[in-house]
């Protein structure tokens, strides 16, 4: 039986389509010359720069501060709305479920241009507050869904064994449910802290001043700023996604086992 | 009686805090952009007082069409390229044994887990006068040495495939993955031609995953704003653009709300027809099982 090799190739010119450009990324940050164009030679130069952009460091620590207090509130809002949503059913739940799912589909642009409006209707200061509150708004709906997946495959019966020996509903949740549920939840908040730290275009509409964050530092670099500084900037940034992505897949591989 | 009225106080306890939160910052601000759609601006770049037609009206001009139009062809291509290109990768991929299967889907994985604007950068670079792609092309003579690869509706379509691929397959990935591919045996077993058992078997067997992939691609092209922003030009601006523009440049609050809410209008048209026909499918399931 003679298989067609169109899937095989479309992968393998998918996956080139996928790296390539990053590739070339991370070579040019090494690279001396100020213009992309040739190979200057070897040189850390760029890295080197980047330590003395103190604007950098600055919204770095903004976003950190967002990013983890961001996901702290959505990993208790968002696993909370999990254990709602299969727990129980009916009309609320059918209505919970519709405004947790939509978040996940609306773009960013309406998200960003709605809070902002919220903002200037109740006249509050736009600041690094606004953009907490604007995050934890977007992360609760992956959290919710990411919980909510493992909880779908979760083996019930553990906790009707606890309840059956005694234990009431809350101590089954809080000593059974909880920790065997606990990769799920941590792959739910990392996959909040990366949509935090990644997220440009909601953060700049509800940003106000001083309260900028890397990814809008970024964007303001790559429309008036030097290439080199912000291709060792990503090369730091795609670092840091390998590790996130590396420890969701240990998260990931427990569940299997 | 009492049990029940315990369960219902529970179920208040753990949907509250979440229900609350976006009924606020989600719902409420929602309503607010319909609001002041219907407001007139005021010079300080505020909210005017009163209520009016006049900003919903200006978007006759015949600029917004044209800039609809684009948005909608740009968003439907994308979405049709994702599909066309992500749903052999999925085909491929499932049937890889699981070792193999895991390094494809990491590989898969970690663009989507790139930083957005990193990886929009990383087009502009390449797309640039100075590029590899430019330099390359004009070597092997197919492009002048003075067009532009940048600022134009192709390189926006480009970096939106490559920005969206990854939301495509990997839910059509999902549905591949749980897909039972002795059927396609089978189909070839009975005489079917590979494309016909391709079309008749595996694409209705995926088509939750395919349903999600369009949802999650053609939904979020339609508010696409920093692609446009930074690989496009002028004649290739959408819809989220000029949001943008009305927003920070004009601060015009009331007419970046109106163009809100064509925008809002655009996306749930899809996104209830896709709800609808997966409730549709779901009711359909649950009466199969049951024997009716």
């Amino acid at each position: 039986m003679k298989r067609s090799r169109i899937p095989l190739y479309t992968t393998c010119l998918v996956l080139l389509f996928f790296y390539l450009p990053i590739a070339v990324l991370v070579i040019n940050s090494f690279n001396a010359s100020k213009f992309g164009g040739g190979w200057g030679g070897f040189s850390l130069r760029w890295y080197r720069e980047l330590i003395d952009q103190r604007e950098i460091w600055h919204a770095l620590r903004n976003t950190l501060v967002i990013a983890f207090s961001a996901t702290a509130l959505s990993v208790v809002l968002g696993t909370s709305a999990a254990f709602a949503l299969h727990r129980f059913t009916g009309r609320l739940q059918r209505l919970h479920y519709t405004l947790i799912y939509t978040p996940l589909v609306v773009p960013d642009i309406l998200m960003g241009m709605s809070l902002l409006l919220f903002f200037v209707a109740l006249s509050a200061q736009l600041s690094l507050l606004t953009i907490f509150l604007a995050h934890v708004t977007f992360c609760i709906s992956y959290v919710a869904m990411v919980v909510l997946a493992r909880l779908q495959d979760f083996d019930f019966s553990i906790v009707e064994a606890a309840q059956d020996l005694g234990a009431n509903w809350w101590t089954a949740a809080w000593r059974v449910l909880l920790p065997m549920l606990a990769p799920g939840i941590g792959a739910g908040a990392l996959l909040a802290f990366t949509l935090s730290i990644d997220d440009f275009v909601i953060s700049f509409f509800v940003a106000g001043p001083g309260s900028t964050t890397l990814p809008i530092r970024i964007y303001s670099m790559i429309k008036h700023g030097s290439p080199p500084l912000i291709n060792a900037l990503s090369v730091l940034l795609l670092v840091i996604t390998f590790v996130l992505v590396w420890f969701s897949q240990k998260l990931t591989e427990e569940k299997i086992k | 009686m009492k049990t029940s009225r315990r369960r219902r106080y529970t179920e208040w306890l753990v949907t509250l805090p979440s229900l609350a939160w976006l009924v606020v910052l989600f719902v409420l601000p929602t309503l607010i952009v319909f609001a002041i759609a219907f407001k007139p601006a005021n010079p300080y770049g505020g909210i005017g007082a009163g209520w009016t037609w006049s900003t919903l009206a200006s978007l006759g001009n015949p600029n917004y069409p044209a800039i609809i139009w684009r948005t909608l062809w740009i968003s439907t291509t994308t979405t049709v390229l994702c599909l066309l290109l992500g749903i052999p990768m999925a085909y491929f991929m499932a049937q890889l044994p699981p070792r193999r299967r895991q390094v494809f889907l990491l590989l898969v994985i970690i663009p989507f887990w790139t930083s957005f604007l990193v990886r929009i950068f990383a087009w502009k670079v390449l797309l640039h006068p100075d590029g590899l792609i430019k330099q390359a092309l004009v070597a092997l003579h197919l492009v002048d040495a003075d067009a532009s690869l940048l600022y134009n509706a192709g390189a926006v379509l480009l970096v939106m495939v490559y920005t969206y691929l990854p939301f495509a397959v990997l839910p059509i990935y999902a549905a591949a993955e749980k897909f039972e591919f002795a059927l396609i045996e089978a189909a070839r077993d009975l005489g079917a031609s590979s494309w016909k058992a391709f079309r008749s078997i595996f694409l209705p067997g995926i088509r939750r995953g395919i349903l999600t992939a369009f949802l999650m691609v053609f939904i979020p092209a339609l508010g696409a704003y920093v692609i446009p922003d930074i690989v496009g030009g002028p004649h290739s601006e959408m819809i989220g653009n000029k949001i943008a523009q009305r927003t920070f440049v004009d601060r015009n609050l009331p007419h970046a709300s109106a163009l809100s809410v064509i925008l809002t209008l655009a996306v749930l048209a899809p996104l209830t027809a896709g709800m609808l026909m997966q409730r549709k499918k779901d009711r359909h399931a649950v009466l199969h099982q049951e024997g009716l």
